[in-house]
């Protein structure tokens, strides 16, 4: 099935903002923005949730805490105890000051770790990987704005582009995605 | 978009767009190199490849090339090896810890800085690697499952806790490093014209496009890392000054070093960052991202942290006496009026008289008298690991072993070959890696732009 893109671009942050206001109050949805940075608070308004990233990292870092504790209880205690000044490590409770620093190093090592992996594959970004702007200045100077047809049943191209005029838009593209 | 006080020095001067911001990081790039950069290349290419060539000898020979002796036998290599740590401090602290205070001036430096860190971290861990001797079976440091029946690395060791807060720190920070860079080579990639350059950019970009989800993950990506980096920063040096302190030789053994060798890092890694800054901002024209606020900024970091390093000293000094323990005394006592004297009091002069001048606000805000300073404390700073190691154990409890160290020929020829090797990473970063979060200072640009804050409308309340 055939689908009519278009791509609304503008010069400046703000307005790309306040136009995609203007369109989602008349009933628009807008698929994408590219941008060449973050722009505060257009998530809301074009309706792309929060990340659930941070989770997690936290539960890569509970990984990598309860990794290390397995590990060194193993090593350290169950496996060879090692004697110290006379003083061999019975218990793991009791030696627990020493294991401290590995276990944080480890922790940050997983959760740091697995949420960039993660962060990577999330966004299909990877060596090799094709380049997917619609615009090669869209990581320059410039913002896009992408509007799917098939996105937006009940309303026809010519009520998206009068929505779309007096935005303040520098360059309208139209295109038919196969 | 974020407004601040009038009062505040603009972070960007002139009159800059959002494609300036990218014509001005990108040219240095996209252009042919200055002479300036071949022959400054050629150089530590030379001095690197000296250093090479003196590890591969020590590695065919044995770490008895070394200046050791039977008392002195940890000096040079250790004292590199905490000097290239501390100034790997820096990057990690400006990107990490000055984004949880939302401190928009790193976003000029962190780059750089942190690209500085990684190849510090590099050259650091060259030096407990080489002093392995055989280092091909460096890998023994990991706990891997081996034929010596239950031999497993001894995990209440802080020299096991080095190796993993150096791993740790190191692959973290290249990690936090790269994510950031991917939006920028995607800046150059869709500029590239050569075909090779925009295969190269292309794969470096990981196919990144900007889209609004994917730079709602990233911010927060990045906000988790300086949130885990943040405290990895004060544990890595942490954990090295552990490798001394949890010891029982005199001028060793002191509760305060964490915190103090804390402060030490960061102050040198600063110095670095000035020392290296001051001459990128000038030869790839990009004063008007840093100029003279930036660099009064990182001298008032200099100034605290070399405060705090004063005091430490001055505390050493006296708890050695107040302890009265006589051969923590001696050891002190032995440190600024023994042998090695003109050693202490470099590094006292340079590192406890020379950041109090930054109270001065016209010296600090001289780019070059700041550039001297920056100098400066990256020789005190050697010194400091010289004093605190050499000095400690030069003199043990039986005066027949007393001994000195004089550094052998191989010693020197390693440390100043990852001096070399350090500015080749170094340079080939400036030459072909954006060295301005281009990026990022787009989004401060409406906020703290000169012309935007000067515009009649910006105190306008919307």
């Amino acid at each position: 099935m055939s689908d009519k893109v278009i791509y609304a671009m503008y010069g400046d942050d703000e307005v790309l903002k306040s136009s995609a206001k203007k369109l989602v109050s008349g009933g628009v949805k807008i698929s994408e923005v590219y941008s060449p940075f973050p722009i505060h608070g257009i998530d809301p308004i074009i309706g792309v949730k929060g990340t659930r990233l941070g989770i997690m990292a936290f539960l890569y870092g509970l990984t990598g805490l309860t990794l290390a504790t397995i590990g060194m209880y193993y090593f350290m205690v169950v496996e060879w105890k090692m004697n110290i000044g006379g003083k061999p490590n019975f218990s793991y409770v009791e030696n627990v000051l020493a294991f401290i620093p590995i276990s944080f190093e480890f922790t940050v090592l997983c959760a740091a770790h697995g949420m960039a992996i993660t962060y990577l594959l999330l966004n299909r970004t990877l060596p090799g990987m094709p380049a997917q702007n619609p615009d090669p200045r869209t990581t320059d100077d410039k913002f896009v704005m992408e509007i799917r047809l098939s996105e937006n049943h009940g309303l026809t191209e010519e009520k998206v582009d009068e929505l779309l005029k007096d935005t303040g838009f520098v360059e309208l593209d139209k295109k038919i995605i196969e | 978009m974020q407004k601040e006080a009038a009062i505040r020095e603009p972070l960007i001067l002139g009159n800059k767009t959002y494609h300036d911001v990218t014509e001005d990081v990108c040219r240095p790039i996209e252009g042919k190199a200055p002479k300036m950069w071949y022959i400054l290349f050629s150089i530590a290419l030379i001095i690197g490849l000296y250093g090479v060539g003196s590890i591969l000898y020590l590695l065919g020979t044995g770490i008895g090339v070394w200046g050791l002796n039977k008392t002195i036998g940890w000096a040079w290599d250790i004292t590199n090896f905490v000097w290239w740590v501390g100034i790997g401090h820096a990057g990690t602290l400006i990107s990490a810890v000055l984004l949880l205070f939302r401190q928009k001036w790193r976003m000029a430096i962190n780059r750089s800085a942190e690209a500085m860190t990684i190849f510090a971290v590099f050259m650091a861990g060259t030096f407990p690697l080489i002093h392995m001797g055989r280092l091909w079976v460096g890998y023994w440091v990991l706990p891997i499952p081996n034929h010596f029946g239950s031999l497993w690395v001894n995990f209440n060791s802080p020299l096991l806790w080095d190796v993993f807060a150096i791993s740790t720190y190191l692959s973290v920070s290249l990690v936090f490093w790269y994510i950031g860079l991917i939006p920028d080579f995607a800046t150059i990639r869709d500029r590239a014209k050569k075909p090779v350059a925009k295969r190269m950019y292309s794969i470096l970009s990981f196919g990144w496009s900007g889209r609004a989800k994917h730079w709602n993950r990233f911010e927060l990506v990045s906000l988790v890392l300086a949130g885990l980096a943040t405290p990895l920063v004060f544990s890595v040096h942490s954990i090295v000054s552990f490798d001394f302190a949890t010891s029982v030789i005199p001028g060793w053994h002191t509760t305060i070093f964490p915190p103090y060798f804390v402060a030490g890092a960061v102050f040198s890694g600063f110095a670095m960052v000035q020392t290296l800054l001051l001459v990128m901002r000038k030869a790839m024209n990009l004063e008007a991202y840093i100029h003279t606020k930036h660099v009064e900024y990182m001298h008032i970091v200099i100034m605290v942290t070399g405060s705090i390093v004063g005091t430490a000293y001055i505390t050493e000094l006296f708890i050695s006496w107040y302890s009265g323990v006589e051969y923590e005394a001696y050891a002190f006592l032995n440190r600024a009026t023994g042998p090695y004297w003109w050693a202490y009091w470099s590094m006292m002069t340079c590192n406890v008289i020379s950041p109090q001048l930054m109270w001065i606000r016209k010296l600090r805000r001289s780019l070059l008298f700041t550039f001297f300073i920056s100098i400066v404390v990256n020789i005190g700073m050697w010194f400091e690991r010289y004093v605190i190691i050499v000095t400690s154990i030069h003199r043990d409890y039986i005066p027949a072993a007393w001994s000195m160290h004089y550094p052998s020929h191989i010693d020197i020829a390693v440390y100043v070959g990852t001096i070399g090797l350090f500015f080749v990473f170094f340079l080939l970063f400036a030459r072909y890696f954006p060295v301005l979060a281009l990026n990022e200072v787009k989004t401060i640009l409406k906020g703290s732009g000169q012309s935007y804050k000067e515009s009649p409308d910006y105190h306008k309340h919307h």
